[in-house]
């Protein structure tokens, strides 16, 4: 993060009086300012004014449908949240345990694509780069729907596929991925799969800014293709991982729109898919209680920062920066 | 390796370099194939909304259809169209039409020899393979294309994409321009604060925000959704901010000295010379505008007429469920644009991902 440290207004100032020095100085201040203040406007308005006034929410009854009856209860939307709702418990263990599901395996997937499709050995790269980011432009929902065909018990096609392996999967008796407890976390996990193209391109970018010369001198003292992967490419890559592992567990606290797609918020099967979105959006909207709502959003901002911040403590044992002293 | 070269005779060398290109050809072979099956596993979906969306309803909900969408052929004899089968002859396997059927035996046409009148087969005609041809079920489209009210649908994403694309774009340039070339106080902080915000959650900002947009009358309106765009955002501050810091100063320079003042030199050197990172983040946002289910499905419930692609086609899948084909349909018609877009701009998208995810 390199700062600006030279300015035009300096450079013609310079050449000017020790007056107008501080005057170009200021005035460069206040163009500045002037710039940016569409974000500092917009940063009070809908984020720092909001972040007060949701922790002033946190200690009101208000039903939104009926704002003349709120009310101060002081703590007790988060005594509610803590220890009566049990809700809010089971939905963040399971919002949890998928992220450590689903979270893995994207970001495993999205690398060994990014190795492959980096591979001096790969014919037409640009095409298969291509491809392999086109799903990630199916809009969201779209993709939900057509997988949750291609999951249908009956007459979907992974069952159809398993099936030519000797398994019966098909019908009744088989395997029902949005029905079955079991399954539907890995039918999610598929689902999102066909949105790791973007991280399937900076895993890529990653890869290409390590210098050849490291493997070059690697094979030449007989390493193989895995210790190569293991002891240069990952070390390497490793801020590009922790980007995307910072950035994939923020986003998989805020897990909502395929579960909300394909079960409405129902939490069916047997409440599995009851995820804490989910049941902040029918906290929040469906029965427009802000105060409590705005509760259960302060706890995922809290667990999310210090998700965050454990990532940023571990990231100094693992996370490989050339040239450390320039960040 | 020009040592090992002048050890060894001239004719090894030459079989040497054979056997290495050799190995070099097959393992390019070897991974390019891989790559395919991998891609071909990837795809399958895909494959599968656009097979899916050209079957008829009873296709598609047949669990012992073909994977293609597949129609039976028939043979009109008489006036009357009768389906056709492949039937074992002695002559060997005919495609002949089922006139009469029967348990035993049936009565089967020869659509090549008509002259030659009923011929008799004895077994099950149940056994007999039916002879099918591949059919696309084209109408599916329109008909999705209607139901769905797709003009309506693309004209209110479209709207709210390029409107905030315009807001976002141009408040976003703004504030990176203001990152990139100004020295004022507090603003390293100011950036990093920026920055933070990528990774603050949105619930937490949500409920007061809604609450608020709520009482000022917005509910039901698309305001609560483009007002903030007009705000800047931090990813496309910081990929801006990035692309600026690479633009060479001499040009804002000079064009100071010529009395051009900060807006002037803002709009006429730096923006023309910010097209491709400019471009990216409008595609960017273009994309997420049409992609946002979130927004106006807490502020547009129950208005239909404003309602954007996302949530017409979640309440398609509701309304439609008895009809998976045209659901496929639906979700291929909506993907065409961004596809497309992303197929003539692809490079430009791609380089601006890369800047937002390996510069920080």
């Amino acid at each position: 993060m390199s700062v600006v440290t030279e300015s035009t207004s300096q450079v013609i100032a310079a050449r000017g009086h020790n007056r107008r020095v501080l005057t170009n100085r200021q005035r460069e201040e206040r163009w500045g300012f002037f710039f940016i203040s569409p974000w500092l406007i917009g940063f009070a308005l809908f984020t720092l004014f909001p972040m007060i006034a949701s922790l002033i929410f946190t200690t009101y009854d208000f039903t939104l449908s009926v704002p003349d009856e709120a009310k101060f209860i002081g703590l007790d939307n988060w005594r509610r949240m803590l220890f009566e709702d049990e809700t809010v418990w089971r939905s963040l263990w399971i919002t949890i345990r998928y992220a450590f599901l689903s979270l893995p395996i994207g970001m495993i997937v999205a690398f060994l694509l990014a190795v492959l499709l980096n591979s001096k050995h790969l014919m037409g790269k640009a095409v298969f780069r291509t491809l392999f980011y086109a799903p990630t432009m199916i809009p969201g929902i779209a993709s939900i729907l057509i997988f949750v065909q291609v999951f249908n018990p009956y007459t979907g096609w992974v069952n159809r596929i398993i099936e030519v392996f000797g398994i019966k999967a098909m019908g009744v008796t088989g395997l029902r991925w949005f029905d079955d407890p079991n399954l539907i976390y890995l039918a999610f996990v598929f689902i999102g799969l066909y949105g790791i193209g973007n991280t399937i391109v900076i895993n890529l970018a990653g890869l290409q800014g390590v210098p050849t010369e490291l493997y070059e001198a690697a094979t030449i003292d007989g390493a193989s293709w895995f210790t190569s992967l293991y002891r240069i490419t990952l070390p390497m890559v490793s801020p590009v991982i922790f980007y995307n592992l910072v950035l994939g567990t923020i986003g998989s606290l805020q897990y909502f729109t395929v579960p909300f797609v394909i079960n409405g918020g129902s939490g069916y099967p047997d409440g599995t898919t009851e995820f804490f979105m989910i049941h902040f959006f029918k906290q929040t909207f469906r029965f427009s209680n802000m105060g409590y709502g705005a509760t259960l959003a302060w706890l995922i901002f809290v667990i999310a920062l210090v998700a965050t911040l454990a990532l940023f403590g571990t990231s100094r044992r693992w996370v490989y920066y050339a040239g450390e002293s320039n960040r | 390796m020009a040592t090992i070269s002048t050890s060894f005779p001239r004719r090894t060398m030459d079989e040497h370099q054979i056997a290495r290109r050799r190995r070099r050809i097959l393992t390019t072979a070897a991974v390019t194939l891989f790559c395919l099956i991998i891609l071909s596993g990837y795809l399958v979906p895909v494959f599968y909304g656009l097979i899916s969306s050209l079957k008829t309803k009873d296709q598609a909900s047949d669990a012992n259809a073909p994977i293609m969408p597949m129609k039976e052929i028939t043979f009109t004899y008489e006036g009357e169209a009768y389906p056709l089968y492949e039937v074992p002859l002695e002559s060997g396997t005919k495609q002949l039409a089922l006139v009469k059927k029967g348990r035993a035996s049936s009565k089967f046409v020869d659509p090549q020899n008509v002259e030659a009148g009923l011929i008799d087969w004895q077994g099950n005609w149940r056994s007999l393979p039916a002879v099918r041809e591949v059919s696309p079920a084209w109408e599916n489209y329109p008909e999705a294309f209607n139901k769905i009210d797709f003009p309506r649908l693309l004209m209110n994403t479209l709207v709210y994409g390029l409107v905030t694309m315009f807001g976002t774009v141009s408040a976003s340039a703004m504030v990176a321009y203001g990152f990139a070339r100004y020295r004022f106080r507090f603003k390293n902080i100011l950036f990093i604060v920026l920055l933070g915000t990528i990774i603050l959650p949105p619930q937490v900002t949500l409920v007061p925000t809604y609450a608020f947009f709520i009482s000022i009358g917005w509910g039901g309106t698309w305001a609560p959704m483009i007002v903030p765009q007009f705000f800047s955002n931090a990813y496309n501050v910081f990929l801006l901010r990035q692309y600026f810091l690479t633009i060479p100063r001499e040009m804002e320079e000079a064009a100071m000295i010529d009395g051009a003042g900060p807006i002037k030199t803002f709009l006429r050197v730096i923006l023309p010379q910010a097209v491709p990172a400019l471009t990216a983040v409008a595609l960017f946002h273009f994309f997420f505008a049409w992609n946002d289910y979130f927004g106006p499905l807490i502020y547009l419930s129950g208005r239909r007429e404003l309602q954007p692609i996302t949530v017409g086609l979640a309440s398609f899948n509701g309304l439609y469920s008895a009809e998976p084909q045209l659901i496929m349909a639906a979700a291929v018609i909506s993907t065409i644009l961004p596809l497309t877009i992303f197929f003539i701009a692809q490079r430009v998208f791609m380089q601006g991902i890369v800047i937002t995810g390996v510069d920080k």
